[in-house]
């Protein structure tokens, strides 16, 4: 049995529908990140699942129950707030003992589960302490133990991570994914607007667009197999290059001409009637290298702008002046200056093809 | 000259002499006493700069010295002292002598004072309490409708009125009329719709003092609700949202999350308000003059100062009541500081 299933759930204020008809079975022990731009619905959707927005249509099932009217309590969750949200007036313990005492547990009952939870979360040697006596890490870890506290059927994180320093953002997504690991049964749905805590805590990520889901699956299949140019800019940085092209031989591998004027040949499989049509282009930074022998050249062009990062060096360059710039992100520490004329190419299997309304030509079917 | 020229005269030459004050002191520093010239210039603009907070300050220290520091010195002196008339000297003419605290020991001893004693306290007690649940309530209630806003202007609107203007709106309510005749006080209306004979409340002993009290409460709950209401807004959303999310109805998101997180607030306005209460006079003054067991210090105080002339035991009351402020005012002002750092 799914542990939370999202069945046809929109969201409007007014006449304004700022999430369409969102599906979604998240099975028991999964980490489930939403990710997506300001804006798309994410932080909505997750506040619709706790119960502090009223969902407009659609049902939410929490572990087979309909839970669409139940106050959020009663819903079997436990929410982490972007700003910790910790009562500022009550010590570390009675901040994670406020639920169970508004719901009555025995004194023992409470203190044995806060200690639990303190144990895990190491913050055992705080607990008489006021939030204000604690560092950002401390109090995002006190808003993780309240949760833990409740001990819910499923854990909501809202951008838990956005309010601490880069390096605390690191050490405590660490913790995350380690605390994961310590609760194997409990579900969780985090939502974060940066890619790399998505990439690397999540099961499955749900990329959301506008208030649709744009695609949903592992963090490596969205990586190397986006659904949909949105998708394709969305993870990876920098964003992966697409270009407009033409599709001109079909088959079990596509040609196409790009609009700068190559051509290029994908080993992902089109329809007769395909050709001819538009169709959209992509590669990665990473994935373009130095062309060597008689690889296909992808990319002519005179460099612009180099950034060298040490680890990497990310070349910004032009085919034909007024075009879009083409990013190369070439490992290691590279001498190119300003006007050389590089020639890029890349591995067959490492190219994007999708077609004029920007859709994967993988995911098709019918 | 007509009046209104004679204030707008009066207007005029009160702002100009202030904004000139401050332009020609200001250029007086610059121009001539540390002009930022010549071969000391760095060192000039720090002298001037160091200069330039007492010309603003200057002239609110002469005032407050003048007029708040020098009167309660010369006040706790003449609680000291008694004023007998110069023999054979001109009207008007007096000699102060020195009588250590006699004048408290008589004001200790007539029961007037201790009546005045009494009520003050209950008042201390009932008003700031009454304004601060009420002010509280009415922030916490108008925070979440519609018509919030207007209900909050009609609750702040006594602010406006005087002390002495509320006190004659409240004496028509409590206004009684013979019994053949229709009542136009409300409470007497009222009661005597119930089936009750009509009263004279503010004659009514110890309840008098309570009906004096709810016009400061009238008053104050829109000061107390302003206040408080900027307050509950500064509570962050999320920590109320997580206690919903744990489980806290209403009732205990109010009391548990955020009157505690608003505390040091509640206790300013508190102070603030026990403040006021304790100068209380205008009302009393007004609705009973003290009469009925209704007297209060600041009453008191008045009576003895300006009816009885006596300057001795009046200025000893006056003592008495800026000995009863100072701790509550030094306390408020600790704890704004705080609130402020």
């Amino acid at each position: 049995m799914a542990s939370l299933t999202l069945t046809n759930i929109r969201k409007s204020y007014g006449p304004v529908e700022v999430l369409h008809d969102i599906n979604l079975e998240i099975e028991k022990g999964e980490l489930v990140v939403f990710v997506g731009p300001s804006g798309c619905g994410k932080s909505t959707l997750l506040r619709m699942i706790a119960g502090l927005e009223q969902i407009t249509g659609g049902t939410l099932e929490i572990e087979g129950t309909v839970m669409n009217d139940v106050p959020p309590s009663q819903r079997g969750i436990a929410m982490v707030f972007q700003s910790y949200a910790l009562y500022p007036h009550m010590t570390v313990r009675d901040n994670m003992a406020f639920g169970m005492k508004i719901a009555k547990a025995s004194k023992a009952e409470i203190e044995e589960r806060v200690s639990a939870a303190a144990e895990i979360l190491q913050l055992t040697p705080l607990l008489d302490r006021l939030p204000k006596a604690l560092s950002g890490g401390q109090r995002q870890r006190v808003a993780i133990g309240r949760a833990i506290v409740r001990d819910p059927k499923v854990f909501l994180f809202d951008e838990p991570l956005s309010n601490l320093d880069a390096g605390l953002r690191v050490a405590t997504r660490i913790e995350i994914a380690q605390l994961k690991e310590q609760l194997p049964e409990s579900t969780m749905i985090y939502v974060t607007h940066d890619q790399v805590e998505a990439m690397t805590l999540a099961s499955r990520i749900v990329v959301l667009n506008g208030g649709y889901v744009e695609q949903v699956g592992p963090p490596l299949e969205l990586y190397e197999r986006p659904a949909n140019v949105f998708v394709a800019k969305f993870i990876g940085s920098p964003a992966m290059n697409v270009f407009a092209a033409t599709i001109d031989a079909t088959g079990a591998a596509t040609t196409a001409t790009l609009e700068t004027g190559g051509q290029v040949h994908i080993p992902v499989e089109s329809r007769a009637e395909d050709a001819g049509t538009a169709a959209h282009f992509g590669v990665r930074p990473e994935d373009l290298v130095l062309a060597e022998g008689d690889a296909e050249v992808l990319f002519e062009g005179t460099v612009e702008i180099v950034e060298g990062l040490g680890e990497v060096t990310q070349v910004y360059f032009k085919e034909k002046a007024g075009e879009s710039a083409v990013v190369a992100k070439l490992p290691g520490i590279r001498a190119f200056k300003r006007g050389d004329r590089l020639k890029l190419a890349a591995a067959p299997e490492k190219l994007h093809l999708f077609d004029a309304k920007g859709r994967s030509f993988l995911y098709r079917n019918g | 000259m007509h009046p209104a020229l004679q204030g707008l005269l009066t207007i005029a030459l009160g702002v100009g002499g202030c904004v000139a004050y401050f332009y020609l002191s200001n250029q007086f520093l610059d121009r001539v006493l540390f002009p930022p010239r010549g071969p000391n210039a760095g060192r000039n603009i720090n002298r001037a700069n160091m200069i330039r907070p007492w010309l603003f300050l200057g002239p609110a220290l002469i005032a407050l010295g003048l007029y708040l520091a020098y009167p309660v010195v010369e006040t706790l002196r003449l609680s000291l002292t008694e004023r007998v008339p110069v023999p054979g000297g001109q009207p008007g003419e007096y000699d102060y002598n020195f009588v250590g605290f006699a004048n408290y020991a008589q004001m200790m001893d007539e029961p007037k004072f201790w009546e005045a004693m009494r009520n003050n306290f209950m008042w201390l007690l009932v008003v700031p309490a009454l304004s601060t649940a009420f002010g509280l309530l009415a922030a916490q209630l108008t925070d979440r409708i519609r018509w919030g806003n207007a209900a909050k202007s009609m609750i702040f609107m006594p602010m406006a009125i005087s002390f002495v203007g509320a006190s004659v709106i409240w004496k028509l309510v409590y206004d009684a009329r013979p019994i053949d005749q229709e009542q136009i006080g409300i409470l007497n209306a009222l009661w005597v719709g119930l089936g009750g004979e009509p009263q004279t409340w503010l004659t009514v002993p110890l309840w008098n003092n309570f009906f004096l009290m709810i016009v400061l409460v009238w008053i104050q709950t829109g000061f107390a609700m302003v206040i408080l209401s900027a307050a509950l807004r500064g509570i962050p959303e999320e920590t109320v949202e997580a206690a919903i999310v744990d489980g806290a109805n209403p009732f205990q998101i109010f009391f548990k999350i955020k009157v505690p997180q608003i505390k040091t607030t509640i206790m300013v306005v508190w102070t603030t308000i026990t403040l006021v209460v304790l100068k209380v006079f205008d009302i009393v003054f007004a609705m009973t003059n003290g009469q009925w067991q209704t007297q209060v210090l600041a009453n008191y105080m008045f009576d003895k100062l300006f009816r009885a002339n006596d300057w001795g035991v009046g200025s000893a009351s006056a003592m008495v009541i800026m000995l009863l402020v100072t701790p509550i005012l030094v306390w408020n002002v600790w704890n704004a500081r705080r609130e402020m750092r």
